[in-house]
């Protein structure tokens, strides 16, 4: 038997999760880039003021998933959605062509994986999405500004230079206004593209920190490559392999005793 | 609840709309900028095609200036012109890509190299007629070269110089390095992987360079203005060959001359309407060289940058 | 050479010696550097052609200046060298170039900058590579057409909306010069825009942002150094044009800052002075190196201006 090291397990996890709400659903869905299937028949819940975490190798569609949940995919030409992505309450599909990507992204934002700060100020990289909604009120955005960043465990180091340019953060920082930013909004899930994959150890143990605190108040979608990070972090895993969803479940029971056995191979790394 | 997110999807529904109307209100704001100068265009064109094309004949091609607007030609401009160009491509092109090379391919990095860099990237941002002040004094008064063929061909060569060595330097460089080390690895010296592998793979490169620097070249007036070349020339220079030996002739090159938008610039500055029909006639002929030039000159770059087999 | 094939009787060595072989390497190694050395030589004459225009704009000004002194040169309101009462006042040649640039660029900065983010964010594929070449191409007509164009189309033109327009004026010389220089802030300026890392622009998006307010908040912004050194670059062709400015704007130097009168520009001034016939030495000949040499301080400063902004947006990225 491979000896691996068993991943600490969220251990509170059990203990305070809330009667499981579903906030959105993946129905039947496939995803083509080109003509490349990328994705297959994913079905799959998300639940409310849950950490949902997708694992699997490289390559397995983690990420393209992802991005089908903000119409990302939209940007490029030549790719196509078919299936149903939902969002409750009010039942709409987000992949539906009628459906305006702008509104879905103004429901539901994102945090890549390489911090992406504006050249702007501090400040104006916060109050970016509240100005793209088009509140000019100096108060409003004052308040929400300060809010998100407080959210974001960043008010504290930026508070005297908020007009500084973001570039002048550090990697961890910037990446924290970039969550900050995408908090301003009250968004209803937030997504994170492998959010601590360029940052070092310190910055990733804060923002994983982060993510603790943040699901109280939105439902998070999380890709990560880091097998530790989704035991660490989340309520439910998806384990995700070329494409397809090969198992999804509860966190604790997924790492400790998953029911399919390229789930077990995965996890104990036997492969990826 | 569900109340409550239907409203909130209404409201962001409505501030899209209002925002997506900018979207398409620049959009059109776009392309009318982009029509005011295709009309522009248009109306340049047209304007000097209908006034100049009557008098396209084939005499204006081989009639001298005159007093008389109806027999006057372009003769001794479109010859003066070849002239002048055969001068500057002579000159140009050698330099140029000379530079270009020893740039890319043979230059330390050091403050030497540094300073030529400079004094290419400033040169192509000098006025054309500083350049003209340059040959006056200098070609003409120092060196005494006079008015002639060779001093504008010399000032044109300068005055375009930069553009060959940057397209020469570009050309080069989209050159893979294996190439580059197939060839010393089999023991070729620096100049012979020059010749034989880095000039001729960069010629299409250089070719569009040259070309769109020659175009520049023929209708450029105020330098040639400046070193003196006379607006009215009823007479050729000496031809370049001979009938009795050495057979080739190089006193075309002190001759004085005149070129095509000197001509050009003559005739639209005299009060007479007639005259300015011939002005609009050498314009076309101007215009379609300088375009015909410049669209050759991009389809050879498009045609590299699809990287497609000649 | 002692060696095996001599003792066994078998010539298996060539006939070249070492020495040989030697002195044949020598001989490439000399050839290389002399043509090394005869590159190096082309790659000079830009130098040397910056030290040549240095050179003589200088020493001919200097030769002016002993006649002139700086001061009247810059505060004198009449430019009137080739009269009997001379004034060498450089003021109204500046004012004309100020004047034509200045229309010229009211016209070529905004749309050349609109034209830029239009076709970098907005145009579909089709139109942007029609777009393009044809602005090249715009950018290539001869500036005597230009002129032409502007004496002969552009001002009749406007005399039908402004009847007190005379022939000559700065107006439809700058109207058709921005014209002109448009293809140079809209390609310098797309370059920049073309630069910003997508990244950028879905960072935007993912906020729920238009493409409108991507361009314009986001994008634009960041590439601002590339677009100023657009600016500038368009400033440093607007001040250096001569033809239109000859032709149709007249050679008459006049101080006004009026664009419906005719006036001349530095540029035009040396032209109007070298179709006539000036003896070499005369002050009438100094003085078109003395505003040549005005033209090329004014040209250097936004260059290197230019030069730097590019700099700086290539380090941003």
């Amino acid at each position: 038997m491979v000896s691996t090291t068993v991943p600490k397990i969220a251990a509170a996890s059990a203990a305070t999760m809330p009667a499981s709400v579903k906030k959105s659903e993946s129905r039947d869905l496939n995803f083509y880039y080109g003509g490349f299937q990328a994705l297959k028949a994913i079905s799959m819940p998300i639940y409310e003021k849950n950490v949902t975490a997708l694992i699997g190798p490289s390559g397995c569609g983690k990420s393209t998933y992802l991005r089908c949940f903000n119409r990302m995919h939209d940007l490029y030409p030549g790719n196509r959605y078919e299936g149903q992505i939902m969002l409750y309450p009010d039942n709409t599909n987000i992949l539906n062509p009628v459906v305006d990507p702008i509104e879905v992204r103004m429901r539901i934002s994102m945090v890549f994986q390489k911090p992406n700060p504006f050249p702007k100020s501090i400040y104006e990289n916060v109050a970016y999405g509240l100005r793209v909604r088009g509140e000019s009120r100096r108060a409003q955005i004052d308040e929400k500004v300060e809010e998100a960043l407080r959210s974001a465990a960043l008010w504290d180091e930026v508070k005297q230079r908020l007009s500084d340019l973001a570039y002048n953060l550090s990697g961890g920082q910037q990446q924290r206004l970039c969550i900050a930013r995408a908090l301003a909004t009250d968004p209803e899930i937030l997504l994170f593209d492998e959010p601590t994959s360029a940052l070092d150890p310190i910055a990733t143990a804060s923002i994983e920190q982060l993510l603790a605190d943040l699901k109280e108040k939105v439902t998070i979608l999380i890709v990560t490559h880091n097998m530790q990070q989704a035991a660490r972090v989340s309520d439910y895993t998806a384990y995700m392999y070329l494409g397809e969803l090969i198992e999804f479940g509860r966190t604790d029971e997924i790492f400790i005793k998953p029911k399919r056995k390229e789930t077990e191979d995965y996890i104990t790394g036997r492969f990826g | 609840m569900s109340d409550a997110t239907a409203a909130k999807v209404q409201e962001i529904r409505a501030l899209i709309a209002r925002h997506k109307r900018w979207d398409v209100i620049f959009g059109i704001i776009g392309l009318i900028s982009l029509m005011i100068g295709v009309l522009t265009f248009v109306a340049l064109f047209l304007d000097m095609l209908v006034d100049g094309a009557p008098r396209l004949t084939w005499d204006f091609f081989t009639s001298f200036p005159s007093r008389k607007p109806d027999q006057a030609g372009i003769l001794s401009a479109w010859v003066g012109s070849t002239m002048v160009m055969i001068v500057t491509i002579c000159t140009a092109v050698p330099l140029g890509v000379g530079a270009g090379v020893y740039l890319e391919e043979y230059a330390p990095k050091n403050w030497m190299t540094d300073l030529i860099e400079i004094n290419v990237t400033n040169l192509a941002g000098v006025p054309s007629i500083v350049y003209g002040l340059l040959a006056l004094g200098l070609f003409i008064y120092q060196f005494g070269l006079g008015q002639s063929v060779l001093t504008a061909g010399l000032t044109l060569a300068l005055l375009i110089l930069p553009v060959i060595i940057v397209a020469t330097r570009e050309a080069i460089r989209s050159i893979p390095a294996a190439i580059r080390e197939g060839s010393y690895a089999l023991g070729a010296t620096k100049w012979q992987t020059t010749a034989h592998h880095i000039i001729p793979y960069s010629l299409p490169g250089i070719l569009t360079g040259v070309i769109i620097g020659l175009a520049r070249a023929i209708g450029e007036t105020a330098p040639v203005i400046t070193i003196g070349a006379l607006t009215f020339i009823a007479f050729l220079p000496p031809a370049p060959v001979k009938a009795e030996p050495p057979f080739i002739s190089f006193e075309w090159l002190m001759s004085g001359f005149t070129v095509m938008p000197i001509q050009m610039f003559n005739w639209t500055s005299r009060p007479e309407a007639a005259f300015q029909l011939n002005a609009a006639a050498a314009g076309v002929i101007l215009l379609i060289m300088t375009l015909s030039m410049n669209a050759f000159a991009i389809y050879i770059r498009y045609r590299l940058r699809k990287n497609i087999k000649w | 050479m002692t060696s095996v094939s001599h003792v066994l009787g078998i010539d298996v060595v060539p006939e070249t010696t070492v020495s040989k072989r030697l002195s044949r390497r020598k001989l490439r190694h000399v050839q290389e550097r002399i043509i090394e050395f005869i590159l190096f030589l082309a790659a000079l004459v830009s130098v040397a052609t910056t030290v040549g225009i240095v050179l003589i704009l200088l020493k001919e000004s200097y030769d002016f200046f002993q006649v002139v002194s700086l001061w009247d040169f810059l505060t004198d309101t009449q430019w009137t060298p080739l009269f009997s009462d001379a004034h060498y006042g450089i003021a109204p040649l500046l004012s004309g170039t100020l004047v034509s640039s200045t229309v010229a660029l009211l016209v070529a900065i905004p749309l050349g900058t609109i034209i830029a983010i239009y076709l970098s964010e907005f145009a579909p594929f089709a139109v942007r590579e029609v777009a393009k070449p044809f602005l090249e191409m715009l950018g290539g007509i001869p500036t005597i057409v230009y002129g032409y164009f502007a004496l002969l189309f552009v001002t009749p033109l406007l005399q039908l909306l402004i009847p007190e327009l005379p022939g000559f004026n700065l107006l439809s010389a700058g109207l058709v010069m921005g014209i002109m220089i448009i293809p140079y802030v809209s390609s310098v300026s797309e370059d920049a825009m073309h630069a910003v890392p997508m990244a950028l622009r879905e960072g935007s998006y993912a906020m729920g942002a238009t493409r409108f307010q991507t361009a314009i908040r986001v994008v634009t912004p960041a590439a601002f150094s590339g677009i100023a050194a657009a600016y500038i670059l368009g400033i440093s062709r607007a001040v250096g044009e001569t033809m239109i400015l000859a032709v149709a704007a007249g050679m008459q130097p006049n101080l006004t800052w009026n664009p419906m009168e005719p006036a001349a520009t530095i540029t035009a001034y040396i032209v109007q002075v070298a179709l006539g016939d000036l003896p070499h030495g005369s002050i009438g000949y100094q003085t078109i190196f003395a505003a040549g040499l005005t033209l090329a301080l004014i040209t250097l400063l936004f260059n290197v201006l230019g030069h730097l902004l590019r700099k700086r947006y290539r380090q941003v990225y």
